[in-house]
């Protein structure tokens, strides 16, 4: 039995197996900005605040200057994100790349294939190749954790970042673990070398050619590393296999050859043409884009790939039997959720009970305008029955593509909506444009002091760091005045008619308003929370006004409306806005 | 696939499915079994479907169930059951909680919850464990016990030492609520086996 072994093991997820390595590799510096798959590994490694220094940045490009520096003292050092924060970072990595790392330095990149959460599913693979510098894919936990450690020292035997990149799958899966105690890394300090650290064109152009000579210096280490390797088994089919399509491929292809390569890039070419030739039939599984694949048939290597697989969305064992069937040109009796499941009722992810952003997205029902939105739990007003959002493109386009509309003469009053948190990651620039360039929308910034959507992450507007320490809280009117903003309120939108004036009138002021709706997540904040409400039958008529603003708590039954008392907070919208008066708090007992 | 025995677990957001997910991969990784847990994360206090999916066996792949090949379908929500059916087994178990959660869409009268769900449960699922979850927790100490109750009854499907599963029930709650999940989950395992 497998029992000695489990006792020495512990049962962790991708996230907490990757903090782990960040304690165990002696990182001293661990910086981030959340985002899911990726947020728990920064929660994880605060349990090691003795001997890591960790943050939540700002944003992702900042996170990534903050490691490199750190880096640069020769401390090893990490930066966390999911796979859209690394196109905020991108700039900094493609110089990175030129100037090189010192103390071992890891980004770690999760993407989102299928968008379980996510506004794109992009391979972070491809970035690798782009800045030629090497990616390592783990395929469960305990190689999340071993490949960190593997990174950091590639990091400094190349002078080169390095890119972990683990999927939603690989993150939030758990299995077994082996810990190890920490190894120290004590940083030499900064040493002063122009000519290495300073890119300008001079230096950048031998800089330019070393990068080309350190990809061509790993291609031997790449085929010798432990984390490629070949399990031979039956000689008819090979599969090469990244990431967690590794776990599917051995479940759904138990007598095949498999080469399985955790360090994708740069392409162990020597080691592909050893697997290739020892088989008869090549195939290459790997989630999103062609990749490998493409780098196979350039070597002149005949191989399946994207032709049976699709490059939309994740891999699942299930789809790969279906592939293996069409492969062998037989079909597989589709399983598929039964009959009556067409008949359920949805059960889309909605605002909390007590939201305030619910308040705000029923207030702006009452104008005709377009709303320009963002990411955070408020990106949930675009569903019904709300449906008060217009567009999402990325963090902080909230409020740039407000202006934008604006400045090409849309003729409705034009909103544009971002979260605290995302205005502190990239609002700040667009509102300085607006200011600036003179445009006049209506910006709300909904302010609950904390970063929810992602588990309620500490953000430079919250008064408390990562590590637990008290700090300065950022204030919005500051930032929105030193944009050039004179119009800047900040209200209760549960003051709700007053909230309904303020809208109106700024809609009606040619120039722009700043509105900071100052409200606590009721469910990371408790001290809002107030009586709960009761709906009194005999003067309810059900006009069903209330239902209108899709509060889980409202609940709809044999023809009357009730408050479920278990999920009501007390906000008060719903009672706000009955027209009979029929909901009330409770009397206390 | 091979023998590796899979659960999956089904309900919504608040209803401790990653808790009870916990306590199980636990339970198995006590009686010696490699294992594998795989959960959707993010949307659990949004009123969303939160599923949890635990494998465990000599040596387990894939963190993810293939349809069909549950042992037992654990389900904390009666309509989240029939979502989750295709999941489970032909000869597999079906726990299914007897509670509803009305969503949004049907408050908001943009559908309906069905009425015959009962009927459905009995249709789809052979071997059938449909009873009260919340009730039997209530009278082990506390509703929050729920999710242990439903364990209880899992259990029952499962070949894992009744011992391992008590061991992991202290090793993953709070030290004062052990007393009141290890009856919660004595009481799960009565109302499978009644």
């Amino acid at each position: 039995m497998l029992e000695r072994a489990a006792e020495l093991k512990e049962l962790l997820s991708g996230n907490e197996a990757i903090a782990r390595g960040i304690y165990e590799a002696g990182v001293k510096v661990a910086v981030g900005y959340p985002g899911t798959p990726s947020t728990e590994i920064l929660e994880n490694v605060e349990k090691y605040k003795e001997d890591v220094y960790c943050e939540w940045s700002p944003n992702e490009k900042v996170a990534f200057e903050v490691a490199a520096g750190a880096s640069l003292t020769g401390a090893r050092a990490i930066v966390t994100m999911k796979h859209v924060g690394l196109n905020v970072a991108a700039d900094p990595l493609m110089t990175l790349t030129y100037v090189g790392a010192v103390g071992g330095f890891v980004a770690i990149v999760a993407d989102d294939p299928g968008m379980h959460s996510s506004q794109n599913e992009q391979d972070t693979r491809q970035y690798a190749r782009f800045a030629k510098i090497p990616i390592l894919e783990p395929a469960d936990s305990e190689e999340a954790r071993d490949f960190l450690v593997a990174g950091l020292e590639l990091s400094e035997k190349f002078k080169t970042p390095v890119i972990l990149r683990t999927t939603t799958r690989i993150s939030h899966s758990r299995t077994l673990v082996q810990l190890r105690e920490r190894v120290e890394h004590e940083p030499q300090g900064f040493k002063k070398d122009p000519p290495r650290f300073v890119p300008i064109p001079a230096w950048a152009r031998p800089m330019r050619v070393r990068v080309e000579e350190r990809l061509k210096a790993m291609a031997p280490e790449v085929c010798a590393s432990p984390m490629n390797r070949i399990e031979w088994a039956g000689k008819e089919l090979g599969i090469i296999a990244c990431g967690v399509a590794y776990q599917y491929v051995k479940e759904v292809f138990p007598e095949a050859s498999v080469l399985k390569l955790g360090w994708a890039y740069p392409f162990p070419d020597e080691l592909i043409r050893q697997f290739a030739a020892g088989v008869s039939r090549l195939l290459v599984v790997e989630e999103l884009d062609d990749f490998v694949e493409e780098h196979v048939k350039s070597l002149g290597i005949a191989c399946d790939g994207k032709n049976f697989i699709p490059n939309i969305g994740e891999l699942s064992p299930m789809l790969l039997r279906r592939i293996r069937a069409r492969m062998e040109g037989k079909e597989l009796p589709q399983t598929l959720p039964v009959e009556e499941a067409s008949q359920l009722p949805p059960r889309p992810p909605v605002l909390c009970p007590s939201c305030p952003h619910r308040a705000v997205f029923a207030a702006l029902g009452k104008f005709d305008v377009v709303v320009t939105g963002d990411i955070g739990c408020y990106s949930l007003g675009v569903a019904a029955p709300l449906n008060r959002m217009d567009t999402i493109l990325c963090m902080g386009a909230g409020i740039s593509m407000a202006h934008g509309m604006k400045v090409a003469g849309e003729k409705r009053r034009v909103v544009g909506m971002v979260g605290d948190s995302t205005f502190f990651h990239s609002g700040i620039t667009g509102l300085l444009d607006i200011g600036y360039n003179k445009s006049a929308p209506v910006i709300i910034i909904l302010d609950n002091r904390v970063t929810a959507m992602t588990g309620h992450q500490e953000n430079p507007g919250s008064g408390l760091t990562l590590m637990g320490e008290t700090t300065w809280q950022a204030s919005i009117e500051d930032f929105a005045r030193a944009c050039g903003i004179k119009r800047v309120f900040a209200v209760d939108p549960l003051k709700y008619d007053a909230f309904i004036e303020l809208l109106k009138e700024s809609f009606d002021t040619p120039e722009p308003t700043v509105i900071i709706s100052r409200s606590p997540c009721i469910v990371h904040d408790h001290s809002g929370l107030q009586t709960v409400r009761q709906v009194d039958p005999d003067l309810c008529r059900t006009c069903k006004v209330c239902l209108k603003i899709g509060c889980p708590a409202l609940e709809f039954t044999d023809g009357h409306v009730r408050i479920n008392s278990l999920m009501c907070g007390g906000c008060s919208l719903c009672e706000q806005i009955c027209p009979f008066d029929a909901i009330s708090p409770i009397s206390e007992p | 696939m091979n023998d590796c025995v899979s659960v999956f677990l089904t309900g919504v957001g608040g209803q401790g499915i990653l808790l009870a997910s916990e306590i199980l991969s636990n339970a198995a990784m006590l009686a010696g079994f490699d294992v594998k847990t795989n959960e959707i994360h993010g949307m659990a206090q949004r009123g969303g479907t939160v599923t949890a999916q635990v494998r465990y066996g000599q040596k387990v792949y894939s963190p993810l169930i293939c349809e069909g090949d549950a042992r037992v379908l654990c389900a904390f929500e009666m309509a989240e059951a029939v979502r989750a059916a295709h999941y489970l087994a032909p000869s597999g178990l079906a726990v299914v909680n007897q509670y509803r959660i009305i969503p949004v869409t049907v408050s908001s009268g943009s559908s309906t919850y069905p009425q015959d769900i009962k009927e459905t449960l009995r249709k789809r699922f052979p071997r059938l464990c449909y009873f009260d979850a919340t009730a039997r927790a209530a009278e082990a100490g506390t509703e929050r016990a729920a999710n242990v109750v439903l364990l209880g009854a899992t259990s029952v499907g499962l070949d894992l030492p009744e011992e391992t599963w008590l061991e992991a029930i202290r090793k993953s709650v709070k030290p004062k609520f052990i007393e009141v999940n290890l009856k919660a989950f004595a009481a799960g395992r009565a109302a499978a086996q009644s």
